[in-house]
């Protein structure tokens, strides 16, 4: 049977990580500590259920309910002054809790105090729309909706920003591979010439080091005489490894050595 | 007997020269290569420094024309993305023939450094590529040298066509 590998998160990952590492964590202050962010949090405490709050370097972050997203950042932007939404996006945490959350990064610009706002929905769940409240959402959300499927609801044009509008797939989730799937790694090939065009073009090379002896238009081998587009089954197919020829190169390994006793 | 002699590359004072119709073609069609101004990533960057006046492509008869209809080489400047190959092939159709194309930089050639989903793999998937150029990015010169291994390969082959077609591997 073949080998079993888990695909809820199949992205590239750093070939070697040190075992012992543990990724420091940032402190959480309480928000008490700060009196403007204490105000800003009792602000909102008012409109929507806070699930939890605290600063984060120098920057109150605070969790809500998904359904209150908008009460919440009305609140924010009307009572707290916190103009401008800087940027808006999800995360993937489908593999660990089966769930998204999504960040609303908010500046204040009068008091250049920034302020995230938090929540989390499940996979098969949308978000209402902000664009009402602030108009860049327009754009942000629907990178959203085409980089992790997350539907907006009442969004104005809910359609893919980045991608083109017949991909398959998206491209942030976990479960994407980074060099694509079957369907990205056709799409140019099935959308120019059709699918017939397959077996002709062949499949992607992923490995920019790969020599094919038997092209031998784009290849000759070292050490034999292959004539440019000659036919394959001509060329000799013996493998020979690489030897040092005593001509060209001269081998160090070899030979009299001479110790010096001393640094010249 | 040789006072006889017809001097014929002297005669009438006019200079003679003799020449063949695939020489004469080839000539006229590999000094005055037209390129589209077509740029992708960073190296057209490049492409624009060669086209200005430091490097001026302007000296080989290089010209960037505005559109594929009016242009001989399409000179691929970059990263090629799955979005973009359509139109990247519809513009190398609307070029009408004899056409060339180079593909420059290492994203054209083989999609470079973007081992991802959203990056054609080698414009030669899409489009017949006539010259390679390596390099991320390509220097000005090294597109220049490209440009004239382009135009000496035009001068070897023949000037029919169809003729043409044949020698080329897709
Ligand atoms: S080869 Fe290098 S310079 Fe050229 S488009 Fe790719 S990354 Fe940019």
């Amino acid at each position: 049977m073949r080998k079993y590998t888990p695909k809820e998160n199949v992205q590239a990952k750093a070939k070697y990580t040190d075992r012992f590492w543990v990724a420091p964590q940032v402190p959480r202050n309480p928000v008490e500590e700060d009196e403007y962010f204490a105000g800003v949090l009792a602000a909102v405490k008012e409109a929507v259920e806070v699930l939890d709050a605290y600063i984060e370097i120098g920057q109150l972050v605070i969790h809500i309910r998904p359904e209150q997203n908008i009460e919440a950042l009305r609140t924010l932007k009307e009572e707290c002054g916190y103009a401008m939404c800087s940027e808006l996006s999800a995360v993937d945490y489908l593999a660990q809790d089966g769930e998204f959350e999504i960040f609303y990064q908010l500046l204040n610009l009068k008091e250049a105090k920034r302020v995230r706002v938090l929540t989390r929905i499940k996979e098969d769940q949308g978000i209402e729309s902000i664009v009402p409240l602030y108009a860049m959402a327009n754009f942000a959300e629907r990178e959203m909706y085409d980089m992790f499927g997350i539907y907006v609801n009442n969004h104005p044009y809910l359609k893919r920003i980045l991608m083109p509008d017949d991909w398959e797939g998206h491209p942030l989730r976990k479960t994407y591979p980074l060099e694509g799937d079957e369907f990205a790694s056709w799409y140019e090939v099935d959308k120019i010439f059709g699918k017939e065009y397959r077996d002709i073009i062949g499949p992607e090379n992923r490995d920019p080091a790969r020599v094919d002896r038997y092209d031998t238009q784009r290849f000759s081998r070292i050490g034999h005489e292959v004539p440019f587009g000659a036919d394959p089954k001509s060329v000799d197919t013996t493998e020979t490894p690489i030897e040092y020829s005593s001509e060209i190169l001269s081998d160090y390994n070899k030979g009299p050595h001479k110790v010096l006793d001393k640094r010249k | 007997m040789a006072q006889h002699q017809v001097n014929y590359a002297s005669s009438g004072g006019l200079p003679v020269a003799l020449t063949t119709v695939d020489r004469l073609l080839n000539w006229g069609r590999s000094n005055s290569l037209w390129p589209l101004t077509y740029g992708l990533a960073c190296c057209a960057i490049e492409m624009m420094a060669s086209g200005a006046s430091r490097f001026d492509f302007d000296r080989m008869g290089v010209i960037f024309r505005a559109s594929p209809r009016q242009a001989d080489v399409m000179i691929l400047a970059g990263t090629l993305s799955k979005k973009h190959a359509e139109f990247a092939r519809r513009l190398y159709d609307q070029m009408a023939e004899p056409k060339w194309v180079i593909s420059m930089g290492s994203c054209a050639n083989t999609g470079g450094m973007f081992n991802t989903y959203a990056t054609v793999q080698g414009v030669d998937r899409i489009i017949p590529v006539d010259i390679y150029l390596p390099g991320c990015a390509p220097r000005p010169e090294t597109l220049q040298y490209a440009m004239m291994m382009l135009q000496k390969k035009i001068r070897r082959e023949p000037a029919d066509m169809k003729k043409r077609k044949l020698q080329r591997f897709v």
